[in-house]
């Protein structure tokens, strides 16, 4: 496999005694996009200035297309287009000018500055808004010409900060569909942050979870929910005609199967949780044994639940270390 | 003949010139900028309020030959008044600092503020550049006025008076101008340090504007409140001790850089300024009122401009060394 383009190695970053970023290691191949997921605070903002070399790490490295981000951040930065969280651009100037400025700065040839400039305008879908002073821009716009920016350079890496914040609903799409259709045409990398799930899901080849300046796991999301629930990654749950009575004589018989790791029930509710996929055999059993059953649910975890169960509220975060 | 090969267009220059492309930014962004217009109207202003008085009262000052400086003309134009308001560089040692602050007072913060330093420091652009950008534009700018504004005064002098300007008199008015634009340097170094330190530009104007008031206003009368508490009563005192005493008193208020200045300027202007300390009887005794030449009025203020200069390259170091390794997220 050639050599990741991003690669983290062992990334740690302290503020005083506060940890942000602890021991992160990851790597992103080329023409992926990848999310990193996380809640406010996570440290994924600080994990992105580290790899831009806008901050300093406290050990470990950021290696981005070939270059150690801390030292060589001049040679990243040529490669890598970056779009803070916040964008903001020059009120005074025109969309246009703030994007030859950039041009300019990336040391873009006169002679093509303009036409590059207009080029990027139209793919974000800016052509006609590229004489307007960017104070008049609504939040989408400036994204969208923060996107611009970020494109006019060329680069081989994008990296986004929370790019959906504060977009609405449909802007969000569109946006995320034009990330996805430019690192499918150019092959550009991607890497994006967001604390907004779906939005993740809607583009991100592969997603980090982060939480508390710790990687939790990364993956495709059917390997996520994997990684994250173990063994107890699928439930299934049967509805009975009739309540069952405490204690209910088939338990033992049950729990000494191999699959099963727990089971639970109260009146006409039974809840398995089981190492694998279960579901059919259950229904055998319990047809087996002149129960009625009413329904039988199966219950995958997408990353929805991960994400109900640690970042919505802090008591997910401990229940999950109390079944870890 | 044959057609000349295309011109290879090539992405990217071998070493992005971002300083000159940084610094053309800046140098629009002043002077499209309200602020600028309005300093640069308080400026011209003042030169045309002093030049007009010291035109209107030149002519006995000129033709008097007590006067040991009456040789110079464009000097006096500088320096000569009828009281109703201050010399030119008297002025402008409570308005040059002002030009410096309102210049350079949010050259980082509200760059932070606004999100576009982030975006900037993404760019392959080292972070100097950035800094020295912002410091030079504002200083070129600075510098710009100041020689226009000196021209200006030698071409209204020479065609009201027709009277040939004298060598020394134009080193000393380019020593003038040079010291002015250190002095400026100087508050323009200080205000962008402030700039870096302080996240608001508001917090950054006003503390900026508090450390001019008290240095013009505010630092002399500190000084001889607590001199006077502090050191015994001069009358009392015999002669030898009164030196030391004033000696003393003057160090202290060379500290403020405003001091520095109009000591620089005023020697450089009146070439019969001998010393800018006490001097004797002894020591004037056999002098002959007559001006000093450039060299040593050059000589008597090199301390003053020594200081002032290394008083800005302090804070600009300052400045460099906060924000050179800082954190920049917005």
């Amino acid at each position: 496999m050639e050599n990741p383009i991003i690669q983290l190695t062992g990334l740690t970053k302290h503020y005083g005694r506060h940890l942000a970023v602890d021991n992160l290691n990851l790597k992103v191949q080329k023409g992926e996009i990848f999310g990193l997921l996380g809640p406010n605070g996570a440290g994924k903002t600080t994990s992105i200035l580290m790899m831009l070399g806008l901050t300093e790490p406290t050990a470990g490295t950021a290696t981005v297309c070939g270059y150690n981000a801390t030292r060589d951040a001049i040679k990243v930065k040529k490669k890598v287009g970056y779009m803070p969280d916040s964008v903001g651009f020059y009120d005074h100037m025109t969309a246009l000018d703030n994007l030859l400025y950039i041009g300019r700065l990336n040391g873009l040839s006169e002679l093509q500055l303009k036409d590059k400039a207009l080029e990027v305008l139209d793919t974000v879908g800016l052509a006609d808004a590229g004489l307007k002073k960017t104070a008049t821009f609504s939040r989408g716009m400036k994204q969208r010409l923060g996107l611009a920016d970020v494109l006019i350079k060329d680069p081989e890496v994008i990296i986004l900060d929370e790019p959906t914040l504060g977009i609405d609903p449909q802007g969000v799409k569109d946006f995320l569909a034009l990330i996805r259709k430019l690192s499918r045409q150019k092959g550009l990398t991607v890497l994006l942050s967001s604390h907004h799930l779906h939005h993740v899901q809607q583009v991100c080849d592969r997603v980090g979870l982060f939480v508390e300046g710790r990687l939790l796991a990364e993956g495709n999301l059917e390997n996520l929910a994997e990684q994250l629930f173990g063994k107890q990654g699928f439930v299934t749950s049967i509805v009975l005609e009739n309540d069952l009575i405490r204690p209910w004589v088939h338990e033992p018989v049950l729990k000494a199967w191999d699959a099963i790791n727990d089971v639970s029930y109260h009146g006409n509710l039974v809840e398995f949780s089981c190492n694998r996929n279960i579901t059919p055999a259950l229904v055998r059993f319990f047809v087996e044994n002149d129960y009625s059953i009413l329904s039988v649910n199966q219950k995958n975890y997408g990353l929805d639940d991960i994400y109900q169960r640690y970042f919505e509220t802090e008591t997910g975060k401990s229940d999950y270390n109390k079944t870890a | 003949m044959k057609p000349k090969p295309a011109k290879v267009i090539t992405t990217r220059q071998p070493d992005a010139p971002a300083f000159s492309v940084m610094l053309g930014k800046e140098i629009t962004d002043h002077i499209r900028s309200w602020r600028f217009i309005v300093l640069l109207a308080l400026i011209v202003l003042t030169f045309i309020a002093a030049m007009y008085t010291s035109l209107s009262n030149i002519k006995p000052i000129a033709g008097n030959a007590q006067n040991p400086d009456q040789n110079f003309l464009y000097l006096k134009l500088l320096t000569v008044t009828d009281n109703t308001i201050p010399p030119f560089h008297i002025f402008l040692s409570f308005l040059a600092p002002l030009l410096g602050i309102g210049l350079g007072f949010d050259a980082i913060n509200s760059e932070k503020s606004n999100g576009t330093l982030i975006r900037l420091m993404a760019q392959p652009v080292y972070r100097d550049s950035l800094l020295l950008a912002k410091f030079s534009s504002a200083l070129l700018i600075i510098s710009s006025l100041f020689i226009v504004l000196t021209l200006l005064m030698i071409g209204t002098g020479l065609i009201l008076t027709g009277v040939r300007m004298e060598p020394d008199e134009l080193l000393r008015v380019t020593g003038f101008v040079f010291i002015t634009i250190t002095y400026v340097a100087f508050w323009l170094s200080l205000s962008m340090t402030l700039s870096i330190v302080l996240k608001q530009a508001a917090t950054s104007a006003i503390t900026g504007i508090g450390l001019w008031l008290f240095f013009t206003v505010f630092y002399q009368i500190v000084v001889n409140l607590i001199l006077r508490s502090l050191l015994p009563d001069p009358s009392q005192l015999t002669q030898e001790q009164a030196i030391r005493y004033n000696d003393v008193v003057l160090n202290i208020m060379r500290v403020s850089p405003n001091q520095l200045y109009t000591d620089a300027v005023t020697t450089l202007l009146m070439p019969s300024v001998r010393s800018l300390g006490p001097l004797t009887m002894e020591q004037m005794a056999g002098a002959i009122p007559s001006p000093l030449p450039f060299t040593q009025s050059l000589l008597l203020v090199w301390p003053q401009f020594s200081g002032l200069l290394a008083a800005m390259t302090c804070c600009f170091a300052l400045a460099y060394y906060l924000f050179m390794r800082r954190e920049i997220r917005t």
